[in-house]
C-alpha cells in the first residue's frame, strides 16, 4: 500500500469511529429515562407540549437523530438547555482553557518523563535509578484527584505560594489583556497543570526507561559499543532514537488520559474548560451539550492517534520498506 | 480502638508477612517465581495486598465502631487523629478508621470484581478476534476502536449519572463492561500468533472444536499478557471508582468506599486533612502494590527471560 492510500483508508476509519461514538452518545443520552417536563412539576401542559414541539422531542427517536445529523452538517451542534445558548458558543469559550491546561500539563509529563527515564536507563538497577524507580512507581499510582487536593492543601494553603479556584485573579484580571494578566494566568496554571503533570511524567518516565532498555539488548547497540562509539553518544544516537518510536505511540495515547483527568482536576479547580462542562452537563442532562462533547473528546482521541501512526511511518523506514516488501510480494 | 482492635491489627499484620516470607521460600524452587520476587518492590507488594485484604475480610474485628454510625455530631465533629481514634473523626463525626476498615470491603471489592468482568470480556473478545478472523476480526475489532475513542470516565459518567441510584451490581457491571477494549487488544494479539503454531495446528488437525483449541490450547499460552493486564485492571478500576465516587456519582453515601471519603472530607481538607489524606493513601498503597506486583508478573512470565 502507498503512503497516500495508507493515509486515506485512516482518514476514513477515523471519521467512521467519531460518527459511531456520536451516534452511541446520542442513543445512549436518549434512552437514559427523565423527559423534559415531567409529572408533578408546576409547568402548564400547553407550555410544555408547546416546548416539546419547538424542539423536536415529540419526534421518534430515529427522526431526532437524522435532525440533529443533519444540523451536524451545517455544522450547527445543537442548543443547550442548561446554559441557554448554542453548544459551539459554550465549546469556543471552554476549549482553549482546556487547551492551556492539557498543553502546559502535556510539556511537563513528556520533558520531565523523557528525562527521567532516559537517565534511569544509562543508570539501571544502581541507586539513582531504583531510587526513582520506587518514586515514579508511588506518583503513577496516585489518584490524580487525591493529588491535586494534597498539592492545593500544601502549597495553597500551607504555604500560600500558587493560587487555587478559577484561571484569573477575578478582580485584578477578569481577562487576559495585558503581560500582568498572562503571568496571572500562568500562576494559576501552575497547580492543576503540575497535578496533571507529574503524574503523565511517572508514567512516562516508566515507559521510557523500559523502552530503552528493550533497545539496550539490540545488535546494533553492541555493535556501535564493541566499535568504540562514546558511550554518550551510544545512549543519544542509538538507543534514544529508537527508543523515542515507541514513544511517539505512547504520546499518542496520552490524550484519553488527559481528557479523563481534566473532568476531575477542572472539577476542583474550578477551571472553566471543556471537562467540567461536560460534568455539567451529564449532570444536567443537557443531551446536545454531552453529545457535543463526547464529539470533541473523541474528535481528540482519535486525532491523536492518527497524527502518533502519521509521525510514525515519517520517522521509521522500516515500516516504509516493510509495506513496500509487501506490496512487491501481494502484486507479484 | 480498643485493645481487642489492636491485637487483631496487630495478628493482621504478622500474617500478611509470614504470607509473604511462606510465598517467597515457596517462589525458591521455580526459576520463574524466583523471578517474580527479583524486585524488592514486588514482595512488598504483595505483603501490603495480603495486609489490606486481610483487613476487608476481617473489618467487624477491626473496626471498632459502625462505619456509618454518627458518634457525637456536636462534640467529636472532625476531631484530629488521636489513640481513640487513631485516624480521626469526619465531618459527620464518624471514625474515619472505621470507615477505612469498611471501605476496604467495598473499594476492593469493586476492583476484584470489576476487573473480573473486564478481563473475562477482554479475553473472550480478544480470542474470538484472533481466532476466527475473517469477519468476526474485523466487525470487533472496529467495536473496540469505538469504545477506546471515547475516555473511559465519559461513558461511565453518562451511564452512572443518567440513570442514578444504580445498586452497587450494577456499578460494578457498568465499570466492568467500559474497561475490556484494552485487554481484548492485547489478547487478540497474543492470539493471532499463537494460532500459527504448531501445536495449534495439530491440536485442530486432531480434531478438537475451536471451543476447545481455544480454551485448551491457544488461552493457556496467552497467560501471561492476561494476568499482567488483570493485575493493572483492578488498579484501574479501582481508580475509576474512586474518581465516580469523588464526583458523587459512585458508591452511594452513606456506605463508606475510599473514593466518597475523599469526597466527604475535599469540602473540609484545609482544617481536617486527614479525613482526605488516609484514604487516599490507602488508594495509592493498593494501586501501587498492583503495579509492583504486575511488574513481577512481567518478569516472571516473559518468555524472552525464559530462554536467557
Amino acid at each position: 500500500m502507498t503512503g497516500g492510500a495508507w493515509l486515506l483508508r485512516r482518514l476514513v476509519a477515523s471519521v467512521a469511529i467519531i460518527f459511531a461514538v456520536v451516534t452511541l452518545v446520542f442513543i445512549l443520552t436518549h434512552l437514559a429515562p427523565g423527559e423534559p417536563c415531567p409529572a408533578g412539576e408546576q409547568i402548564d401542559p400547553a407550555v410544555c407540549l408547546e416546548l416539546q414541539q419547538q424542539f423536536g422531542f415529540d419526534q421518534p427517536l430515529v427522526v431526532q437523530y437524522w435532525r440533529y445529523l443533519v444540523a451536524l452538517a451545517h455544522g450547527n451542534l445543537g442548543f443547550s438547555f442548561s446554559l441557554r445558548r448554542p453548544v459551539g458558543d459554550a465549546l469556543a469559550d471552554t476549549i482553549p482553557f482546556t487547551l492551556q491546561l492539557a498543553g502546559a500539563a502535556l510539556l511537563l509529563d513528556f520533558l520531565l518523563g523523557l528525562a527521567l527515564g532516559i537517565y534511569q536507563a544509562t543508570r539501571v538497577n544502581r541507586l539513582p535509578d531504583v531510587l526513582l524507580g520506587n518514586v515514579t512507581l508511588f506518583i503513577y499510582s496516585l489518584p490524580t484527584f487525591w493529588l491535586a487536593l494534597i498539592l492545593s492543601l500544601i502549597f495553597a494553603e500551607k504555604l500560600g505560594w500558587f493560587p487555587v479556584g478559577g484561571p484569573n485573579n477575578p478582580i485584578f484580571c477578569p481577562v487576559v489583556d495585558s503581560i500582568y494578566c498572562v503571568a496571572d494566568r500562568l500562576w494559576h496554571l501552575v497547580l492543576p497543570a503540575a497535578t496533571l503533570g507529574l503524574v503523565g511524567a511517572a508514567g512516562t518516565a516508566r515507559f521510557q526507561r523500559a523502552a530503552m532498555l528493550d533497545v539496550a539488548s539490540q545488535d546494533y547497540v553492541r555493535t556501535a559499543r564493541a566499535k568504540g562509539v562514546p558511550e554518550r553518544r551510544v545512549v543519544l544516537r542509538h538507543q534514544l532514537r529508537n527508543a523515542l518510536l515507541s514513544f511517539i505511540t505512547r504520546a499518542g495515547l496520552a490524550f484519553p488520559f488527559l481528557l479523563t483527568c481534566a473532568v476531575l482536576i477542572e472539577t476542583i479547580f474550578a477551571w472553566p474548560g471543556m471537562g467540567r462542562l461536560a460534568f455539567n452537563a451529564i449532570l444536567t442532562r443537557d443531551h446536545a451539550l454531552v453529545t457535543g462533547t463526547a464529539l470533541i473528546a473523541s474528535t481528540v482521541v482519535v486525532l491523536g492517534s492518527l497524527l502518533a501512526d502519521i509521525l510514525l511511518e515519517i520517522a521509521d523506514p522500516r515500516l516504509r520498506v516493510r509495506a513496500d516488501v509487501a506490496t512487491e510480494i501481494l502484486t507479484a | 480502638m480498643t485493645l481487642g482492635t489492636w491485637l487483631a491489627l496487630f495478628v493482621a499484620l504478622v500474617v500478611a508477612g509470614e504470607t509473604v516470607r511462606a510465598l517467597r521460600l515457596r517462589a525458591l524452587q521455580r526459576e520463574r517465581w524466583r523471578r517474580f520476587f527479583k524486585h524488592r518492590t514486588t514482595s512488598w507488594g504483595v505483603g501490603i495486598l495480603a495486609f489490606l485484604v486481610i483487613i476487608a475480610l476481617a473489618a467487624p474485628l477491626l473496626a471498632p465502631y459502625s462505619p456509618n454510625k454518627q458518634l457525637d455530631i456536636v462534640h467529636l465533629k472532625n476531631h484530629a487523629p488521636s489513640w481513640t481514634f487513631i485516624l480521626g473523626t469526619d465531618v459527620l463525626s464518624r471514625d474515619v478508621w472505621s470507615r477505612a476498615v469498611w471501605g476496604a470491603r467495598i473499594s476492593l471489592g469493586i476492583g476484584a470484581l470489576g476487573a473480573l468482568v473486564a478481563v473475562s470480556l477482554g479475553t473472550l473478545v480478544g480470542a474470538l478476534a484472533g481466532y476466527f478472523r475473517r469477519w468476526v476480526d474485523p466487525v470487533l475489532m472496529r467495536g473496540v476502536d469505538v469504545g477506546l475513542a471515547l475516555p473511559r470516565i465519559f461513558i461511565l459518567l453518562m451511564v452512572v449519572a443518567l440513570w442514578d441510584g444504580l445498586p452497587f451490581a450494577a456499578l460494578v457491571l457498568a465499570i466492568g463492561l467500559t474497561s475490556w477494549f484494552g485487554t481484548s487488544r492485547l489478547v487478540r494479539a497474543e492470539v493471532l500468533s499463537l494460532r500459527e503454531r504448531e501445536f495449534v495446528v495439530a491440536a485442530r488437525a486432531l480434531g478438537a472444536d475451536s471451543g476447545r483449541v481455544i480454551f485448551r490450547h491457544v488461552l493457556p499460552n496467552a497467560a501471561a499478557p492476561i494476568i499482567v493486564s488483570a493485575a493493572l485492571g483492578v488498579g484501574n478500576v479501582l481508580l475509576l471508582e474512586a474518581s465516580l465516587s469523588f464526583l458523587g456519582i459512585g458508591v452511594a453515601p452513606p456506605d463508606p468506599s475510599w473514593g466518597n471519603m475523599i469526597a466527604d472530607g475535599a469540602s473540609t481538607i484545609y482544617s481536617a486533612p486527614w479525613t482526605t489524606l488516609f484514604p487516599g493513601l490507602a488508594i495509592s498503597l493498593v494501586v501501587m502494590s498492583l503495579n509492583a506486583v504486575a511488574d513481577g508478573f512481567r518478569d516472571a512470565l516473559d518468555p524472552r527471560e525464559e530462554a536467557a
